[in-house]
């Protein structure tokens, strides 16, 4: 799992004579923005990442993934052998054809993402919801998975 | 000449309001153009119509989303996602009719439009005899 991510540079964009500003916003951004904007992964390297949160319970593990303007069914899910794979295709919702762009910072096209989990999961009741752009996996943990409590007896 | 939708140039600003700015995250935007107005795409995944909450002063526009409650019980094994809300402020093009600017929001993109005034678009003129 990559744990340190960098600020996306904006190298796609090649800047204009008159969007020289468009360096100094990014330098702006890097001074005043919250440390969290600084762990972006390099994105023109590895292609579109989206950010990804693991939480556990004692129970189930719950994975949110930011995948705004999706198509649920572009999106795909899968459980593999203690892997979760999040995986899809992002496509341009509207046509631009005579527009020209001024500013172009999303990313669009396929993108993939894995995460282990350190328990076994019931693979059959995982469920994934899709709501405001984030999409909320569940994983429940198989019943040998669960922490048991050991009671202490004095002999 | 073209002005075009950018982000607001730093000014030098009270220290508060720099600390109070620094707990919201830019989202990513798409700015398109055309001969009829312009198209904002804002990426703020988490935010829903309720937690949106554009104004207009003068000619500046500013963005603000609000995450939805998001209340996950466990403990945290692995933090990507940013924690604070979302804010971006841009300068309009003067030829934009603010007066009819729309917003639409779906699954976490929010969709500006932004139409010229009429007079300004660009029309043939006819020559007379």
């Amino acid at each position: 799992m990559n744990i340190i991510k960098w600020q996306r540079p904006r190298l796609a964009n090649v800047p204009s004579i008159g969007r020289l500003s468009d360096l100094r916003d990014e330098i702006d951004r890097l001074f005043e923005s919250p440390l969290t904007e600084l762990t972006r992964t390099s994105q023109l390297l590895s292609g579109w990442n989206p950010a990804l949160d693991v939480y556990e319970e004692r129970d189930h593990f719950t994975v949110k993934a930011e995948l705004p303007g999706m198509k649920k069914e572009d999106i795909e899910v899968s459980f593999h052998d203690g892997s979760l794979s999040i995986s899809g295709e992002r496509k341009t919702e509207t046509k631009h054809e005579d527009a020209e762009v001024c500013r172009s910072e999303r990313f669009f096209g396929r993108f993939q993402r894995t995460v282990s989990l350190p328990a076994a999961v019931a693979a059959d009741q995982v469920k994934a919801a899709y709501k405001d752009g984030v999409l909320t996996i569940t994983l429940p943990k198989t019943e040998e998975a669960k922490p048991k409590h050991i009671d202490v007896t004095v002999n | 000449m073209k002005a075009t939708l950018q982000k607001k140039e730093s000014q030098p600003v009270p220290a508060e309001r720099t600390r109070s700015d620094a707990q919201y995250v830019a989202p990513d935007v798409n700015i398109y153009e055309t001969k009829d107005g312009y198209m904002l795409e804002a990426e703020m995944p988490g935010v829903n119509k309720e937690g949106l909450e554009i104004t207009l002063e003068g000619h500046e526009i500013t963005i603000t989303g609000r995450r939805g409650d998001e209340v996950v019980s466990g403990q945290s094994l692995f933090r990507e996602r940013p924690a604070a809300d979302y804010r971006r402020v841009f300068e309009l093009d003067p030829a934009i009719d603010t007066a009819r600017i729309s917003a639409r929001m779906n699954q976490g993109v929010l969709f500006l439009t932004l139409p010229k005034s009429e007079q300004v678009k660009p029309r043939k003129i006819t020559v007379g005899d």
